[in-house]
């Protein structure tokens, strides 16, 4: 629900409260105030009356309403005694609507040459259904109103005074770190927007900062490390050079280069993974992954044959993708590599490429592997030393770059399929 | 030849000294940029290799300056750094060649004298030992005047060597330089070993007179008989 439906949801409810309950207050009040006005009409023309009478005794004789709207009738002395001035709403009919109407009607009595008179006047009164009628129209009106003006002056405010929040929300939805700027500031006299954007600033860049220095980090670690490495392998291999070495001591020479070569592929792998997990490489072009599969079955032939694993690449479609061309060939020698590695003497490796996805299947172990826990990093099957445990866990890092989805499957033969949406 | 070493790394070019000291090359060695600036103006070098990240500046910053005072020496980066930017941003203000730590013996003698071959002998690409005679742009090999036919790894295989000549070469330093960065992790490279046999068996029944040794559990050496 948006903020401005949610603000309009509670004022519709609160307005709607409010209205009738002032409906209730102001009905009453006017009603009251519209009698007070009818009997004080009524108290002056009693008096008019009175008065007229002094002059003019035939009224004294009008005994109906009729026309008029009053009417005299002579009584007793005692009655007119108890009668006290009373105003009540009584019906009378209407020729004119033809049906009771109500009236107010003033009953009262005075003295004139020592008889005494009943007087009644009336005045027609306020029809209090259609009082009632008219103010809940006039209120629904009302309603209407106020919601329609406050819907309108909500959008205008919402997208005036709000601008500034609206801008910061697309500026933080967009934010990815290590892929665009910190949210920049944004113009606003309001207070807590300022506060707000304030925060956000700081938040962003301090999140940044942390991000940069841990992958500059990361980097300058690995880089570190080569040096070092660098040298050991170089001595070593001068070591091995002078010949002053007997066999065995060769041999191990040569077992602590091997180790330290894998530690440079191990560092380099994991310099890699940071740089894929961290977003790192350039934007790519339109790859052609035919072309590089036909490429690297050949760099692998040679490793092939000596693993005794036949190699045969099937295309029933050109398999193209805009993506990076080193991280395409690592994907795919990393897992050709696997592929052949992980393999019987005499086994296959089948690659089939189509329009939207690649299978590359090879024969191995009779087990089925665990399709979950082969993509993460170190996992690996104890036997072989010379894998880093990282080719996978790169594979998928890869591919979760891309939005590009790899399944494993077993029915035999070990199936890797790379689904791309094209 | 007259080699200077820039890297800041003590031990590192201690290595590269000894290793280039082999081949009976002169070295010099700098190790910050003050100092390599100083040589750099005042000496002539056949081949400058040059570590980026330096004491007191940057590696490119050096051949720029390089480029400034007009001068034609062979520059070789060498950097922790495998990146893509930093190795165009090389090669464009005029460097050789880029190569990455770490780094075997072998591949930094191959492209050192690559580029000193490229500067001295301008197109005249060819590699004798005893009686092989080897032409790098032709790609053919001639033994005692007869041709010798050879596939690709082969024939990159006996270029290495011959390059490295009586030098050792690890099994990674030659599989990393034939068949390319994608092999490593590839086992122990054993694969290799068969390759190797063949161009052994062609080249004895040539009557070359040199031999491919197997250094034990370490790699290969190239001898002339």
């Amino acid at each position: 629900m948006s903020l401005l439906n949610y603000t309009l949801k509670y004022l519709a409810f609160a307005l709607f409260g409010i209205i009738n309950v002032w409906a209730v207050i102001f009905y009453v009040n006017m009603l009251d105030e519209v009698y007070d006005s009818l009997d004080d009409g009524l108290d002056n023309f009693k008096m008019l009356i009175i008065e007229k009478a002094s002059q003019d005794s035939t009224i004294l004789f009008r005994n109906e309403f009729a026309e008029g709207n009053y009417e005299i009738r002579e009584v007793a002395e005692s009655y007119a005694k108890k009668i006290k001035d009373v105003h009540k709403d009584t019906l009378m009919y209407m020729p004119y609507e033809n049906d009771l109407e109500p009236v107010r009607l003033l009953t009262t009595a005075f003295k004139k040459n020592d008889r005494y008179y009943e007087l009644k006047i009336i005045s027609s009164m306020v029809e209090e259904d259609d009082l009632i009628e008219d103010l809940f129209y006039a209120l629904i009106w009302l309603y209407i109103a106020l919601i329609g003006s406050i819907l309108i002056i909500n959008n205008f405010l919402l997208r005036k005074v709000w601008k500034p929040f609206y801008s910061m929300l697309e500026q933080l939805k967009d934010f990815r770190l290590g892929v665009n700027n910190p949210v920049g500031s944004v113009k606003t006299e309001v207070k807590e927007f300022k506060v707000l954007n304030d925060s956000l600033i700081s938040l962003t860049r301090h999140t940044t900062d942390t991000f940069n220095s841990q992958k500059q980090f990361i980097e300058n670690a690995s880089h570190e490390i080569q040096t070092p490495i660098a040298i050991s392998i170089n001595r070593l291999e001068l070591l091995a050079e002078k010949g002053a070495l007997t066999e065995p001591d060769m041999e191990t020479v040569g077992r602590v280069i091997q180790t330290l070569e894998r530690l440079t592929r191990l560092n380099k792998s994991l310099l890699l993974l940071s740089k894929i997990e961290n977003r790192q490489f350039e934007q790519g072009e339109l790859v052609s992954l035919n072309m590089i599969i036909k490429e690297l079955v050949l760099e692998f032939r040679d490793f092939a044959d000596y693993k005794e694993v036949q190699m045969n690449v099937e295309e029933s479609g050109e398999l193209s993708y805009y993506m990076q061309k080193d991280l395409a060939v690592v994907l795919l020698s990393n897992l050709l590599r696997n592929a052949i590695i992980h393999n019987k003497e005499g086994g296959t490796v089948k690659i089939a490429v189509d329009r939207h996805f690649f299978n590359i299947t090879n024969t191995g172990s009779a087990q089925p592997l665990d399709g979950e826990r082969i993509f993460k990093r170190f996992e690996k099957s104890s036997s072989d030393k010379n894998n880093t445990g990282l080719g996978l866990a790169i594979v998928k890092a890869i591919t979760d770059m891309y939005a590009v989805t790899i399944t494993y499957h077993y029915d035999g033969a070990h199936t890797m399929t790379v689904s791309f949406k094209t | 030849m007259k080699i200077l070493i820039v890297e800041d790394e003590a031990d590192l070019q201690d290595v590269i000294r000894q290793s280039l000291e082999i081949e009976q090359y002169v070295v010099e060695s700098a190790g910050d940029y003050t100092s390599a600036l100083d040589k750099i103006i005042g000496f002539e070098y056949d081949c400058i290799l040059l570590d980026i990240m330096l004491p007191g500046g940057n590696g490119l910053e050096l051949l720029s300056e390089l480029k400034a005072l007009g001068k034609s020496d062979n520059v070789i980066i060498i950097s922790a750094k495998d990146s893509l930017d930093d190795k165009l941003a090389g090669l464009n203000l005029g460097a050789d060649d880029y190569l990455t730590k770490p780094f075997h013996i072998a591949e930094l003698t191959a492209r050192v004298k690559s580029v000193l071959r490229r500067k001295s002998f301008l197109g005249n690409n060819t590699m004798i030992l005893g009686n092989l005679k080897l032409d790098i742009d032709e790609r053919t090999l001639t033994v005692n005047g007869d041709s010798l036919a050879l596939n690709r790894k082969e024939f990159d295989i006996l270029t290495y060597m011959l390059v490295n000549k009586n030098r050792l070469v690890t099994r990674t330093a030659l599989a990393e330089h034939v068949w390319g960065d994608h092999m490593e992790d590839a086992d122990d490279y054993e694969f290799i070993y068969s390759q190797i046999k063949n161009l052994r068996k062609k080249l004895k029944d040539q009557g070359a007179d040199v031999e491919v040794q197997a250094v034990y559990g370490i790699g290969y050496k190239l001898i002339q008989l």
